[in-house]
């Protein structure tokens, strides 16, 4: 038997999907619904009581927002446990993403820590070695920080070209969240830092153990330990009940289910940041410890799952974030890079945080090619995507932040295509 | 001119003020420099439970022992069935052998023995997490021996090699001088543009690649390494 025959099966199931969502949509005004609910009738939900409090003890997105979920591509990965889901950013606005809405990437699933076994060992070139409850570390000092949390292969594969039809797919590991949580500043005095310590081993207690080394100066900046997400615990996929925030780093960095901070003289090179995680350069050499997530954009709507439905004004709407500072401006173009305009960020502008920008557009029906390009407070320009394979080549994997483009179609198709 | 109690006034306003301030201060150091007293002790036995971190400098190497002999029979039963027989790969699970050679080409193969720079790495990872899905499972004695194996996988050692704590320094990895640190700021430099172009940046604009395409290219296990 082909034993390639049932990933393939998967592909073209899931080309399909996509591929039918969007011609469905691209039919003109959306259709009509039932007539029975429509003025001058009085709709069923108007004449009938509904659900009362408490009915619904913990609120969920109406049940017409069903297809508003994460989602994974299963022909990426051997296994689910150690894979990645992806954030709908098509269908989210605003800065903040959705707890339940986070992308996942795990490398061993999702441990599921009873709090009251919950512990924190921080020891190593420390005066003292601790070990903390999840009891004790709500107990210190605590600080609110949104950031955004960008996994370094985000985009990862469309490094050699155009490849998947949605934003969900080529940008959605991405989140933008409000945490909670201790400054690892704060947690680590509490041990009593040696002066020889320079790096930090961060260790999660999942079945991979997942471990990455931090440079001191970077711990004693703006880490949390932090054990809230948008006001409530963390989610068990996003760390419950403690995990790292490393703002502006790559998102493996940011250990999840946190069960150890080991202070030492030098990186331990654990296999996330030397098999994984490091930047095959054209010249067979690789970068290491490329934390910063550079800046980067994309538009969210209209792109492939989320495509234009009517002619007139049109509001284009997308995300930009930079590891390294502050997003200053974002511009976008509807003729594939050719001329550029300022786009217009609206909501909060925070230090290596989502912003959403808008540009608006009247649309008559023709071809548009649209890109958009972040610039952040260090100046730095998001490149081009050839701009980036000039000095990367295209085996890089890790750290894709070039220009994204889709092509709208006269019948408000959007496709992912890349151009000269 | 300011009446007396005036001066009496602003002479308690500003010793309030000062109070405030050093209250102010106090709560900030409390936060930022003094010990909390959260949190105890950890003993040494509940550390080394989890301590279980390699460095490439040999920290933190366990005792005990394996040979490349006591590692095939371990490899064939808890790991061959998803790394296959010889470290290819049974399926889409990761290959941990092979690859050699392969870094520049337009097929990287990272192994073990083409990729990874440090033994430690693979003794640190090996012992943290495999065989997937029954971690730490391994004896000390059997981690050297698996991880001895996957070597001799590899032509890294001949098939009398002896894995410990003393022979640790003798292995060779091939791709040791295979990386250096970011070098992004000096190699990307002319990203930061203060001048990003604005009008009529490029003569043409063509479409050189689409995403519906593929359907025919490319196959699936570029796509899966490339999210790795
Ligand atoms: C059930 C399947 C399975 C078994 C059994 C298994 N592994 Fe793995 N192995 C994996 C997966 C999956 C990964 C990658 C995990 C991830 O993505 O983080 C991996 C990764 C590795 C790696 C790192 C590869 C790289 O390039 O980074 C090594 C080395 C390894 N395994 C060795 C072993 C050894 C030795 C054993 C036996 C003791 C073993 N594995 C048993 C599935 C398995």
């Amino acid at each position: 038997m082909d034993k390639d025959a049932p990933k393939r099966a998967a592909r073209r199931r899931f080309l399909r999907a996509a591929g039918s969502a969007a011609a469905a949509l691209a039919g003109g005004p959306a259709l009509a619904g039932n007539l029975k609910n429509l003025p001058p009738n009085v709709p069923e939900w108007t004449r009938a009581l509904g659900d009362g409090v408490a009915v619904r003890p913990y609120g969920k997105p109406s049940k017409h927002e069903a297809h508003v979920v994460r989602r994974d591509v299963q022909w990426l990965t051997a296994s689910r446990e150690s894979s990645v889901s992806f954030t709908p950013l098509h269908e989210l606005d605003g800065i903040i993403t959705p707890n339940g809405l986070c992308f996942e990437r795990h490398h061993g699933g999702i441990a599921e820590i009873d709090p009251e076994d919950y512990r924190l060992i921080v020891h190593g070139l420390v005066e003292r070695e601790l070990i903390f409850t999840l009891a004790d570390l709500k107990r210190f000092p605590r600080v609110n920080r949104i950031h955004f949390l960008e996994c370094a292969a985000n985009s990862g594969m469309e490094w050699r070209g155009a490849q998947l039809n949605g934003c969900q797919y080529t940008h959605g590991m991405v989140h933008c969240v409000e945490y909670t949580g201790v400054p690892l500043r704060v947690l680590l005095a509490e041990a009593g830092v040696k002066p020889n310590a320079k790096w930090l081993l961060a260790e999660g207690a999942d079945s991979a153990a997942m471990s990455r080394s931090i440079p001191l100066a970077k711990a004693m900046d703006d880490c949390l330990v932090a054990y809230r997400m948008n006001g409530e615990m963390l989610r068990p996929e996003q760390g419950y009940p403690a995990r790292l925030v490393v703002p502006g780093w790559e998102g493996n960095v940011w250990v999840k289910w946190l069960r150890r901070l080991k202070l030492g003289d030098e990186p331990w090179f654990a296999r996330e940041e030397t098999s994984k995680y490091t930047d095959l350069m054209a010249d067979g050499k690789a970068r290491q410890f490329t934390f910063v997530m550079d800046a980067k954009s994309v538009i969210t709507s209209p792109s492939p799952q989320a495509p234009l439905r009517q002619k007139g004004f049109t509001v284009i709407s997308g995300l930009a974030w930079s590891g390294r500072g502050k997003i200053t401006r974002v511009d976008v173009s509807l003729d594939g890079g050719k001329n550029w305009r300022e786009a217009k960020i609206d909501g909060l502008v925070l230090d290596k945080a989502c912003v959403r920008f808008y540009a608006e557009t009247e649309w008559t029906g023709g071809e548009m090619l649209l890109q958009s390009r972040a610039i952040d407070e260090t100046g730095y320009v998001q490149p081009t995507k050839s701009e980036l394979r000039k000095i990367r080549g295209v085996n890089s994997i890790y750290h894709n932040n070039g220009i994204q483009t889709w092509l709208v179609k006269p019948n408000g198709e959007v496709e992912n295509v890349e151009v000269s | 001119m300011a009446a007396p109690q005036d001066e009496v006034w602003s002479v308690w306003l500003r010793s309030l003020l000062a109070a405030l301030a050093l209250f102010g201060l106090v709560t900030t150091a409390l936060a930022a420099d003094r010990k909390l007293g959260i949190g105890r002790t950890a003993s040494p036995h509940e550390i080394a439970g989890w301590d279980i971190d390699v460095r490439p400098d040999g920290q933190g190497l366990p005792p005990g022992r394996g040979s490349v002999k006591e590692g095939e029979a371990l490899y064939v039963g808890k790991c061959a069935a998803c790394h296959g027989e010889f470290g290819e790969s049974a399926g889409r699970w990761p290959q941990v052998a092979g690859g050699a050679g392969s870094l520049k080409s337009s097929d990287p193969v990272k192994t073990v023995g083409s990729y990874f720079a440090h033994l430690s790495t693979v003794i640190d990872y090996v012992r943290r997490a495999m065989p997937f899905g029954d971690a730490q499972s391994l004896t000390e004695d059997e981690l050297y021996a698996v991880v001895a194996y996957t070597l001799f996988l590899n032509d890294i050692v001949d098939e009398n090699f002896v894995l410990s704590r003393e022979t640790f320094d003798r292995v060779k990895m091939p791709n040791a001088g295979g990386f250096h640190d970011d070098d992004r700021e000096t190699a990307e430099k002319a990203f930061w543009n203060p001048q990003p172009c604005m009008t009529d940046c490029k003569p043409e604009v063509r479409i050189t690649g689409r995403a519906r395409v593929i359907d025919v290219t490319p196959d699936d296990k570029a796509i899966r390494r490339s999210v790795d």
